[in-house]
């Protein structure tokens, strides 16, 4: 199955079309079920079992991150290769192997911070979705203001001792292992807080899910009482945290806005202009009768086209060299905008059908579309919430200065 | 679809701009005013002929250079910066359009080297009304035994009241309403039974009423086909449309540079302003919507040249975003600046009257998103 990735990109074209065509199985080139989404890890089901098996072939060929060293497992592509491989994929309509916060958040901060041994330890794991990772950061009491953190990290010589709480840590009750936030020193905010990684099968360390007014449990709060941490597990050096903290918050951002939102709905909701057609009906042209939901919701579709013409525009202009700038900050406040919105005249277009709970009386999409929709009031609080993101482009974008 | 430019378009772009700031500041637009001009600047028209901006859709075969609607798009935008009255819209977007679709070989080869020149000036006249409907045209075009007796009256055409040639949409069959039975007719503007009405506009570029009694028009200036001149109108339209948002989307980026350079410089209680968190999330948002109306523009402009099939969605699209996108940063710069941006000395007014004008002309937003909710099937 080793593959070598011939230097002409048609070539290369040509060979990637061929192994897909033999190695993604059928039911993996149909769209994602929510339920079969595959997160990896000791606790992953394969609820369909061709998405072990694809998820197998393609961590071998280290194509679940198609740009990291070969050396720890990745793909070793180039830029151009990277994006052959998209495309391929695209065309043929596979499923993402895996979701993973090991490839879109830690992976990429571990490459950057890391030392050899721990890149060598941990990426190629991440690769091939053998170790589920989860995010200690946000606490009780450090939520936009996340460099308050208190959770406390003492030096005993041959190990760290933590003790703490995290809360809002996604499926911490499912992951493997923890990078994690800690306060090394309490005399300073910024320069006194250090990135440590754990196991979470570590003795004090527990997860509680809490429940959502969606109804489901992606978060929990996480304690850590005495928890013993070996000293090789500090990434980067002591109280030098902070740096990579920033660094990894880029790559939630980017991610969540390439996509990745909760409370989109997932598969069989319909665009809430054909839910408007349905229940409210048209007119005689043809038009949605009711012509203030009708404009609201062209006004959505609209941002959602810009919002998608925006992402294509910054992938060309760093494509093409040219400085992007903050557009993460931008773009994750403008996807949860725009996610919201579209949650909001969902349900507002399904009228009571959309306002649903669960058992009989109501169709299936509808439930998903109300659920969906309490699920999505997290977007604009979920990785920097959407007034931090604003401060964020009024300073770093703008140039504005802070209130003295 | 292509969102970085070329050497060639990067270069006339950066030529626009320069002449803007230079050659056609605010100031100047200031001037024109206070001295009565209503818009018209024969000096200026010179100038702009000479670096060539009025033929950039005409092709080369008719003396044009035919960069297309990116490289035009730049010229749009860079006008837009300093709210600069020029005929570029109407002549050479507008009007070298419907010619270039739908002009006969014959019509082609007299008309576009002018335009391409900047000898003549077009205006291409369509509302009746005082909202954008292009359909609703009621002006009549009776056959005759030469050609066509017109009969109607057009309303607030940009640039007419210094145009050279009209290019009026007129019914020669049907109603108002319908698509089929518009045709096109070239009238110049000494025509027996044309009256021009100058208009002194809110932005300072003025425009006109024109009224047709019994004007005659000979068969071979009919442009496109009779009855179906709609086909020709319609996308000679959408390009407007979209160069108009380009042109809006310049002053809305230069009202905005205006305000956050304001907000850096403006103290109160001891603070720049700038640093008070409430102005700062107001610009953040502006921020946001320019840089998603930017790319609804560049695809708009791209999209023409590269001849897609979804150019009206686009369309609509770039006008709709870019209508509500200066609407909202003309009134915030206004509001930003406090009581000089009440003031006739300062720009921010005269920002905020042009933007209505740019909103209004071609469609604004609730036409183009009732346009585009159709063109998506609801």
């Amino acid at each position: 199955m080793a593959f070598d990735a011939p230097e002409d990109l048609d070539e290369f074209r040509t060979s990637v079309r061929d192994w897909l065509e033999e190695n993604c199985p059928p039911s993996m080139r149909t769209p994602m079920k929510d339920d079969e989404i595959v997160w990896g890890g000791k606790r992953e089901k394969f609820k369909n079992p061709e998405s072990k098996l694809w998820l197998e072939r393609m961590g071998d060929q280290g194509w679940t991150a198609p740009e990291w060293p070969a050396e720890y497992g990745g793909g070793g592509l180039n830029k151009a290769q990277a994006r052959v491989l998209q495309q391929e994929m695209r065309r043929i309509r596979a499923r993402p192997p895996l979701f993973s916060f090991g490839l879109w958040m830690f992976g990429p901060a571990l490459l950057e911070f890391g030392n050899e041994e721990q890149k060598k330890r941990f990426i190629p794991d991440i690769v091939k979705g053998k170790t589920r990772w989860c995010q200690g950061y946000s606490e009780p009491g450090a939520g936009s203001d996340l460099a308050g953190l208190q959770t406390k990290c003492e030096d005993k010589g041959d190990h760290w001792l933590i003790n703490g709480q995290k809360v809002w840590t996604s499926y911490a009750d499912q992951a493997d292992w923890i990078f994690c936030l800690v306060r090394t020193d309490k005399t300073v905010k910024h320069e006194g807080i250090s990135f440590l990684v754990f196991d979470m099968e570590t003795e004090g360390v527990e997860a509680r899910p809490i429940k959502l007014i969606s109804g489901s449990s992606p978060f929990c709060e996480t304690f850590f009482t005495d928890v013993k941490v070996p000293k090789d597990q500090l990434v980067g050096q002591l109280n030098a945290g902070w740096t990579i903290a920033k660094r990894l918050l880029q790559f939630e951002r980017s991610s969540i806005s390439a996509g990745g939102f909760g409370g989109t709905g997932g598969s069989g909701i319909l665009p809430p202009q054909e839910y408007a057609k349905q229940h409210v009906g048209v007119d005689e042209t043809g038009r949605v009768a009711d012509g203030d939901l009708r404009a609201r919701i062209t006004d959505h579709l609209m941002y959602a086209k810009a919002f998608g013409l925006t992402v294509q525009r910054s992938t060309e202009e760093a494509k093409a060299g040219q400085e992007v700038g903050h557009t993460a900050s931008i773009m994750k406040y403008a996807a949860a905008k725009m996610n919201q919105d579209k949650c909001e005249l969902l349900v507002e277009a399904l009228g009571t059908d959309g306002l649903g709970w669960d058992g009989d009386g109501f169709a299936e999409d509808a439930k998903k579309a109300t659920r969906g929709w309490l699920r999505s009031k997290g977007n604009s609080i979920e990785g920097g919430t959407s007034e931090i993101n604003l401060n964020v482009v009024a300073k770093r974008v703008l140039g504005l200065r802070e209130h003295q | 679809m292509s969102f970085v430019l070329s050497e060639d378009q990067q270069m006339l772009r950066d030529t626009a701009m320069a002449f803007a700031r230079d050659e056609m500041p605010v100031t100047h637009l200031r001037e024109l005013r206070d001295g009565g001009a209503n818009g018209v600047d024969a000096e200026m028209r010179g100038k702009l002929a000479e670096l060539g901006f009025f033929g950039v859709l005409v092709p080369e075969e008719h003396d044009g250079v035919g960069l297309g609607m990116v490289a035009m798009g730049q010229i749009m935008e860079a006008q837009g910066r300093t709210i600069a009255a020029t005929p570029l819209l109407q002549t050479a977007v507008i009007g070298a359009s419907v010619l270039i679709l739908g002009g006969s070989e014959a019509q082609k080869a007299e008309w576009l080297p002018k335009i391409a020149s900047g000898e003549v000036t077009v205006a291409v006249a369509v509302d009746e009304g005082t909202h954008h409907a292009p359909l609703n045209i009621a002006t009549e075009a009776e056959r005759n035994g030469q050609g066509y007796t017109l009969n109607g009256a057009k309303r607030y055409v940009t640039d007419g009241h210094h145009a050279d040639v009209f290019i009026i949409a007129a019914r020669t069959f049907g109603e108002a309403g319908q698509a089929h039975g518009i045709s096109l007719f070239l009238v110049p503007n000494d025509a027996t039974g044309l009256s021009v009405q100058a208009l002194n506009t809110v932005d300072s570029h003025g425009a006109a009423h024109l009224s047709l009694d019994d004007v005659a028009v000979s068969e071979d200036h009919v442009v496109g086909a009779v009855d179906a001149g709609w086909e020709v109108l319609e996308p000679a339209l959408d390009r407007g449309r979209i160069a108009l948002a380009a042109e809006a989307f310049g002053s809305a980026q230069a009202a905005f540079d205006m305000t956050l350079e304001y907000m850096q410089t403006r103290k109160q209680f001891g603070q720049l302003i700038g640093s008070f968190q409430s102005l700062q999330h107001r610009a953040a948002k502006m921020f946001t919507e320019l840089e998603l109306t930017r790319s609804c523009i560049a695809a708009a402009l791209s999209g023409v040249d590269e001849n897609r099939n979804d150019v009206a969605e686009l369309a609509s699209l770039a006008k709709a975003r870019a209508s509500d996108l200066i609407h909202l940063v003309s009134n915030e710069t206004v509001q930003f600046h406090g009581g000089i941006g009440m003031t006739d000395a300062h720009d921010s007014g005269l920002y905020m009257k042009r933007a209505r004008v740019q909103e209004a002309l071609l469609g604004g937003a609730s036409y183009h998103r009732d346009r585009y909710a159709k063109l998506n099937g609801f």
